[in-house]
């Protein structure tokens, strides 16, 4: 007798499914903008002027984000062999080149629903240089308007007034009006403070959500689930009521995983039984999310911090939007976002997670086609090492190339990496009891 | 009596090694990994019981000083004869299977000529068995499939020739049946392999027939002792298809940074280089491993590219060291690519470079991408212990000397005859400490 197999159910938490349902409305507005006469925006996630352009009534596009969601769900190899065709070199970021082969498909998006042309790319250059060579293509593929907000980066590892009323200057001279002129809209800075009171709600939750990872067992996974917890705030919905909402219910969610000392959900269910904490640095790869995931939980492993969950901006060392000084508190914002740190910074805050979430070690996911930030990982792992003591270890991958993501490799560095924190864990108790 | 047991299962061969409770190594065993790593994980063990036996009998014929000076001669004579009498069976077997396979060839007319060929050159090959493990022959390989395949090949022309039959069917029929006949573990012919390998050495040394009750006496003692495979420790690529539970698999990480801590026990920094991966490992002087890094997305610079340079040049692995040692001048080398490395090679011949001198360059190649790997695990310190399969490659030792030497200045580089053993050695060791120390039974695995 053929027995038929079993589909699996994917377990998710509520508010993935929330999720999940937010995003694909916004791809359902996006789509339908302009025949609702609305105009269409596209900026990057890190740093992102989100309460901005909502106050001119865009459609909010993230290119960033179409990139990982065509990834997520097995689309974007053809489309980065599409760009290679067109002439796109095989190191250039495969974000940018996912994008390019999505548009080269004729521009429909993760959802199947067409893309419609950005009417402005609104460029916050927040540490990535890539950024400014994607939206030149971009620009010049859909002739569209461009403005860009040169965030200066914090080479001395702090802000400065200056830094400050440079950014806030060109917000005022130059995005704004830019802004204005294509929208039709008029700014209203009374509308941003309105939006930023939803954010500070939001961005409030989210941090207590990231810090339940700091008990034992963590009822989060900080990277393989913040990825999911920081998808609205960091796209198209912090300052929304919705955003609100979401980062309510998981938090309501969360914690009561705490309060039962249940650990992460994962696809598979309830997370088999915390026995390696850890801190990663680096974006996880999208095309074989799941794939990789289950290497960590099968064997036992928590991420309870990541520096990628705080890629869009940082909170948990207190920054919130501030609806008192709205253009200041975006320049705060861009100025601070992960990317835009130095390597004393980035280095500080991963010791930082080392020691407050109580982590066994730090694992670097370094991206293949990713030259702004590959470059110095090794001397963050080499760096951490010495300062915590704690074993770090060096994976590579890539965001959304299919090619590069070599599942046997991964797990047997992966399954080494997790033995040698045991063993030194051993010795270490051995130590302890002598 | 108790064992360890420590099985490596790498891309190209699977090692095991057998230790005791005093930690003693009582044996080693080798393989070719086959694409089957059941089979190669069970020869590997059954060869490394093999030696445990030997060792035991070396020891207990010595202690009893038994054969006096001439103990090492007659057991290397035993060890040939059994090694014989191992060949002859696989071979019969392998007669076997390749009779059957003429049947279903479809061979049509020419299938009785191809049966009587292969009787006339199994006949051969079974001639010329004794002088292929007499002493001082030398082999290419210590592997069924390869000895065998030799001869078969080197016969098989001229009887196909003679029989009047295609010599590409004689080949089809090899090629149909030898891994079938690779895959077979001949677990209990151990034993009578022995006896009757003894009765061998008799006749060929009849000066010990006079001492025959005394020799055979221990060996039968030590044959009716059973080896207890207390617990066993697998590592290497294939560890998942070992028949036990999780907590008997290690990382090869851990394996080779134990291994060269007890071969080495000064060891700090370990370099391995295997058929497909390199690794650097920092290890403390406990053994335990503080750092790694190894290889990415690309094999270049491991064993495997080594094989391929010596299919380009139509020479033996083993050759290739050899070759490279008579150079005059080191021919650079850039690619880190294999193919294009074997480009690089063609472009260099077709410039009158000598062989040698591109060989060494190639040798170079390898170990400076091994040098880049070791500089990101965090440098080399001292003591520096070189492992794997490379590191019994002489030319490739002679470069990384120098590369260590002109960038980390003097440094104590222990390389071991057995290193290749390293990662095997490193499991026996945590079967050791997983009973000894932590109490540990053997834990099979759960039915899938």
């Amino acid at each position: 007798m053929n027995v038929k197999p079993v589909q699996k159910v994917v377990q998710k938490e509520d508010a993935m499914w929330l999720q999940k349902e937010m995003i694909n409305q916004n791809y359902h507005e996006v789509a339908s903008a302009h025949a609702a006469g609305r105009k269409v925006s596209a900026t990057f996630v890190p740093g992102n002027l989100n309460e901005l352009l909502m106050c001119f009534d865009f459609a909010r596009r993230l290119p960033e984000t179409d990139a990982l969601q065509n990834g997520m769900r097995k689309k974007s190899g053809k489309m980065i062999m599409d760009a290679e065709r067109d002439g796109h070199s095989e190191d250039v970021c495969t974000y940018v080149k996912a994008d390019l082969g999505m548009m080269l498909q004729g521009d429909l998006g993760p959802t199947g629903e067409p893309m419609p042309k950005p009417d402005v790319l609104l460029l916050s250059y927040t540490g990535c240089f890539t950024f400014m060579k994607w939206f030149e293509l971009v620009r010049q593929k859909y002739d569209c308007e461009t403005v860009m907000l040169h965030v200066p980066y914090q080479g001395d590892g702090k802000i400065n007034p200056a830094m400050r009323r440079y950014v806030v200057n060109q917000l005022k001279e130059k995005v704004i009006p830019t802004l204005e002129r294509v929208s039709g809209v008029k700014f209203d800075i009374d509308r941003l403070r309105e939006y930023m009171k939803e954010s500070v709600k939001a961005e409030e939750d989210l941090v207590r959500v990231l810090q339940t990872a700091k008990r034992r067992p963590s009822p989060i996974d900080g990277y393989f689930g913040a990825v999911y917890y920081i998808g609205p705030m960091f796209t198209a919905f912090r300052g929304t009521p919705e955003a609100t909402r979401y980062y309510s219910v998981l938090r309501n969610e969360v914690e009561e995983r705490m309060h039962a000392g249940k650990g992460p959900v994962t696809p598979d269910g309830d997370h088999p039984g915390e026995k390696y904490r850890l801190v990663v640095e680096g974006p996880p790869n999208w095309t074989s999310f799941r794939e990789f995931w289950k290497m960590f939980y099968d064997e036992g492993a928590v991420v309870v911090a990541s520096t990628y969950s705080k890629v869009g901006g940082v909170y948990d060392f207190g920054f919130r939007h501030d609806p008192d000084h709205p253009l200041e508190s975006l320049a705060e914002y861009c100025l601070g976002c992960y990317t835009n740190l130095n390597f004393p910074q980035r280095i500080d805050m991963i010791c930082r997670y080392m020691d407050e979430y109580q982590a066994d070690g730090l694992l670097i996911n370094s991206i293949k086609s990713c030259n702004s930030f590959s470059a110095g990982q090794l001397l963050i792992l080499r760096e951490v090492e010495k300062r915590t003591g704690k074993p770090a270890a060096f994976i590579e991958s890539d965001l959304v190339d299919p090619r590069y993501f070599s599942a046997a490799n991964i797990k047997n560095r992966l399954e080494s990496y997790f033995q040698m924190i045991k063993q030194k864990r051993g010795v270490k108790n051995e130590a302890v009891a002598a | 009596m108790k064992t360890f047991i420590g099985i490596d299962l790498g891309s190209t061969t699977t090692k095991a090694v057998v230790i005791d409770e005093a930690r003693n190594v009582l044996g080693r065993g080798i393989t070719n990994s086959r694409s089957n790593y059941d089979t190669a994980a069970a020869v590997a063990k059954q060869e490394a019981l093999v030696a445990a036996r030997f060792f035991l009998f070396r020891k207990e014929l010595s202690q009893r000083g038994v054969l006096g000076q001439n103990l090492e001669a007659f057991l290397t004579q035993l060890e040939r004869d059994f090694r014989l009498e191992q060949y002859l069976e696989q071979l019969a077997d392998l007669e076997g299977v390749c009779r059957r396979n003429v049947e279903t060839a479809k061979f049509g007319d020419a299938a009785k000529g191809v049966a009587s060929a292969l009787e006339t050159l199994f006949k051969l090959l079974k001639d010329e068995a004794p002088e292929l493990f007499a002493p001082g022959a030398r082999r290419k390989s210590d592997f069924f499939r390869d000895i065998a395949g030799a001869q078969y090949l080197a016969q098989g022309e001229r009887v196909a020739k003679d029989a009047g039959v295609r010599y590409d069917q004689l080949l089809n029929v090899f090629d149909r049946s030898i891994i079938e006949v690779e895959n077979r573990v001949y677990g209990a012919s151990i034993k009578p392999h022995l006896l009757a390998a003894l009765e061998r050495t008799y006749r060929t040394l009849p000066q010990t027939g006079g001492q025959k009750e005394r020799i055979s006496a221990p060996i039968q003692a030590i044959l009716d002792t059973g080896l207890e495979e207390t617990y066993v420790v697998g590592t290497g690529y294939g560890r998942a298809r070992l028949p036990f539970s999780k907590e008997h698999i290690r990382s090869e990480i851990l394996c080779h940074g134990l291994g060269a801590h007890v071969m080495y026990p000064n060891t700090a920094t370990v370099l391995d280089i295997g058929g497909q991966d390199t690794k650097a490992i920092q290890v403390d002087p406990k053994g335990i491993v503080e750092s790694f890094q190894m290889n990415d997305r690309c094999a270049a610079g491991c064993g495997r590219y080594l094989g391929y340079i010596a299919d380009e040049m139509n020479m033996g692995l083993h050759e290739l060291g050899p070759l490279a040692m008579k150079a005059t001048k080191t021919v650079r080398i850039n690619s880190t690519c294999t193919v294009f490395a074997g480009a690089e090679l063609r472009d260099r011949l077709a410039l009158g470079e000598k062989r040698e001198d591109i060989m060494a360059g190639l040798h170079r190649a390898i170990i400076l991408r091994a040098m880049s790997i070791l500089a990101r695990s965090g440098g080399i310190r001292n003591e520096f212990t070189f492992t794997g399969g490379v590191a019994k490659n002489e030319a490739a030792v002679k470069s990384l000397t120098q590369l260590v030497r002109e960038n980390y200045g003097e440094m104590t580089l222990n390389i071991n005859p057995d290193s290749i053993y390293t990662g095997a050695l490193g499991g026996a060791t945590f079967a050791w400490r997983a009973v000894m120390e932590e109490g540990k039974m053997i834990e099979h695995r759960e039915a899938a």
